[in-house]
């Protein structure tokens, strides 16, 4: 029956495919951006566990700590081995003359722990050559590339083999690596933790993180307790730190609130123009539903008639909303925009789309339940 | 008359609209026999209570006292369920205005009371084709209703009326959105299909061009039936 009425099937559609559309692009881009927000604790493969200042909240809130805290940590009992970890910022000057604000890594002179996964040019241990440096793919491309060699025309991208200033030390980049982008989207460097001391403003203590590796068959949450107990610091596996950093941005920022308002005005716009257009072609088909009830069709049947049509308008206004969901990624793929669609983003907006559907159709059930076969006689 | 050779048998039937003041009887205790095999018309004046008449004996609308027995079954004794068992099996509905479905074809109109019946959707239509096709709209089949006169869409009422075999056909002004050639082409087939010795017909309506083709016409006014005549010159 409501395809029948192409306006109506329409618009139900129009209204059900907007908010699919808002209750899986606005959640993907706020699930994207909490990704961003531990991004580097994920590109971190080889360590089990993060060791810090109790103090720290989220993986950029740096509170450097003494050296000596490296040994401490590695003396501690289930401990296979244990590696410092700079992070920090630093004040790139461009060849431009301007400066650009840089995330710099300092990893393990020894072991380079924390290294790039993926070297898209020159080798991970060149970094121990003098200087050395190795700048992600984005700051290459974007925020440290070359200037234009003529006004308004494409920056030229930093090659392998070129110096760039940091605080007043040359870095000579050695490699280009392709890491996951941060939340800020700033250029990443990568260099040896004894780089990093160079690069930086003289500081007392310049020690960031501890990465721990634990021996085979230790629990990993009873050597972070071991390790808090012993150290006075606080230890954290992956999915912890993550756990961490992800509550502090939802606590403490407005990006939540900001994405959450999107999807509430998404689901409640969807709900508005659904439930009413479906009530409307329920009432504009009232003495039809009434003929039904007249010829002998039970309410149970009107009432799988109802659900089966909001079915249909769910489905393919949900396809389409998933759909238009689909193309955004694709045509933003290699922006800036942040994106991630995990299986449970696919169950809140099939139960969203469901309740949406399931409101339209329980005004017209109502009413069709209600509704006398006496109608059909009166004109 | 014999209680088995009766279709209908209302006896002091009383329906009365709302509460109060703006309480309203519709029907004052009326009594009315239909024979099987008749066709009987409900004639009067607008609000006189026809409608609200075949309402009650069709078990669409429940009446407030008095009885009303359809082929032997007291419809006050029947619960919801039995009375949208009984409506399905035993009475068929031609209206007005026609109410085709628009999204239907004119065999999947006709096949309706069949599909509820629980036939299969494909013999259910098949079925309303070939009904079609004995009233002489086979060519029409598969035609929607928006593509039909109002001549042809009340005979695709007509057969979706008759499909399942009912007992019963309560049919509400059937000709008074037809011009009256129309209108008399589709009571000659109702008189020619539709009434058998197992089948009847009531028939509400205002249009004196068709009573010749009732066997009774019983006069209604303000709730009451004031006589019951086989002479529809009567009416004239």
């Amino acid at each position: 029956m409501l395809v029948g009425d192409r306006g109506k099937f329409l618009g139900i559609i129009l209204g059900l495919s907007f908010a699919s559309l808002i209750m899986t692009q606005q959640p993907g881009l706020f699930v994207g951006i909490m990704t961003r927000a531990y991004s580097f604790i994920t590109d971190l493969g080889q360590p089990d566990i993060w060791v810090m200042d109790p103090t720290v909240q989220y993986i950029d809130d740096i509170k450097p700590m003494p050296d000596t805290y490296l040994y401490r940590v590695a003396s501690v009992e289930g401990v296979k081995w244990a590696v410092p970890l700079y992070k920090g910022t630093i004040q790139v000057r461009l060849h431009s003359g301007t400066f650009q604000t840089c995330n710099l890594i300092g990893l393990d002179d020894t072991t380079l722990v924390g290294a790039p996964a993926v070297m898209l040019e020159g080798r991970i241990a060149d970094l121990r050559r003098a200087y050395g440096i190795i700048v992600n793919l984005e700051g290459v491309l974007d925020k440290l590339a070359n200037p234009p060699t003529y006004p308004g025309g494409p920056k030229i991208p930093l090659r392998v083999g070129q110096e760039i200033e940091l605080n007043n030390n040359r870095g000579i980049v050695v490699g280009i690596a392709l890491t996951t982008r941060t939340f800020q989207s700033q250029p990443v460097i990568f260099t040896t933790y004894s780089n990093a001391t160079l690069f930086t403003p003289p500081q007392m203590n310049l020690l960031s993180f501890v990465l721990v590796k634990a021996k085979p068959g230790q629990n990993l949450d009873v050597l972070c307790k071991r390790i808090k107990r012993l150290t006075g610091l606080v230890a954290y596996t992956k999915q912890q730190f993550k756990d961490l950093t992800v509550n502090y941005y939802l606590k403490y920022t407005a990006i939540p609130i900001n994405y959450g308002v999107s999807v509430l005005l998404g689901f409640l716009v969807g709900a508005a123009i659904a439930g009413q257009t479906f009530y409307n072609f329920t009432l504009e088909n009232l003495r039809y539903f009434g003929v039904l009830k007249a010829m002998g069709t039970s309410d149970r049947t009107l009432l799988y008639m109802i659900i089966f049509q909001a079915l249909i308008v769910s489905f393919i206004g949900y396809g389409i909303g998933v759909g238009c969901t689909g193309i955004f990624v694709f045509l933003t793929r290699n922006t800036v925009v942040a994106f991630r669609f995990p299986w449970q983003l696919f169950v809140f907006s099939t139960v969203g789309i469901t309740l949406i559907s399931s409101f339209a159709a329980l005004l017209s059930i109502r009413k069709v339940i209600k509704l006398e076969p006496a109608v059909v006689f009166r004109s | 008359m014999e209680e088995n050779q009766l279709a209908v048998k209302c006896k002091n039937l009383i329906k009365i609209y709302g509460e109060g003041t703006g309480k309203i009887v519709a029907l004052r205790g009326i009594d009315l026999e239909v024979k099987s095999g008749e066709l009987m018309m409900l004639a009067g004046p607008s609000g006189c209570g026809k409608t609200t008449l075949i309402s009650v004996i069709a078990s669409i609308l429940d009446q407030d006292s008095g009885e009303c027995k359809v082929y032997g079954h007291e419809l006050k004794d029947l619960n919801k369920d039995e009375k949208i068992a009984f409506r399905a099996k035993n009475i068929g509905f031609v209206f007005q205005a026609f109410n085709l479905f628009p999204t239907l074809t004119a065999a999947e109109n006709v096949a309706i009371p069949l599909i509820i019946g629980g036939m299969d959707h494909t013999v259910a239509t098949q079925k309303g084709a070939d009904l079609l096709e004995q009233m002489g709209l086979g060519d029409r089949a598969t035609s929607f209703p928006t593509d039909l006169s109002g001549g042809q869409q009340q005979r695709v009422a007509i057969a979706r009326a008759l499909i399942h075999n009912p007992r019963l056909i309560v049919c509400d002004e059937p000709t008074s959105a037809l011009d009256g050639e129309t209108g008399h082409k589709i009571m000659e087939l109702m008189k020619s299909i539709a009434v058998d010795k197992t089948r009847t017909l009531i028939v509400v309506t205002h249009d004196s061009r068709i009573f010749q083709f009732a066997d009774r016409i019983a006069k209604m006014e303000d709730g009451h039936i004031l006589k019951v005549t086989s002479n529809y010159k009567e009416f004239e």
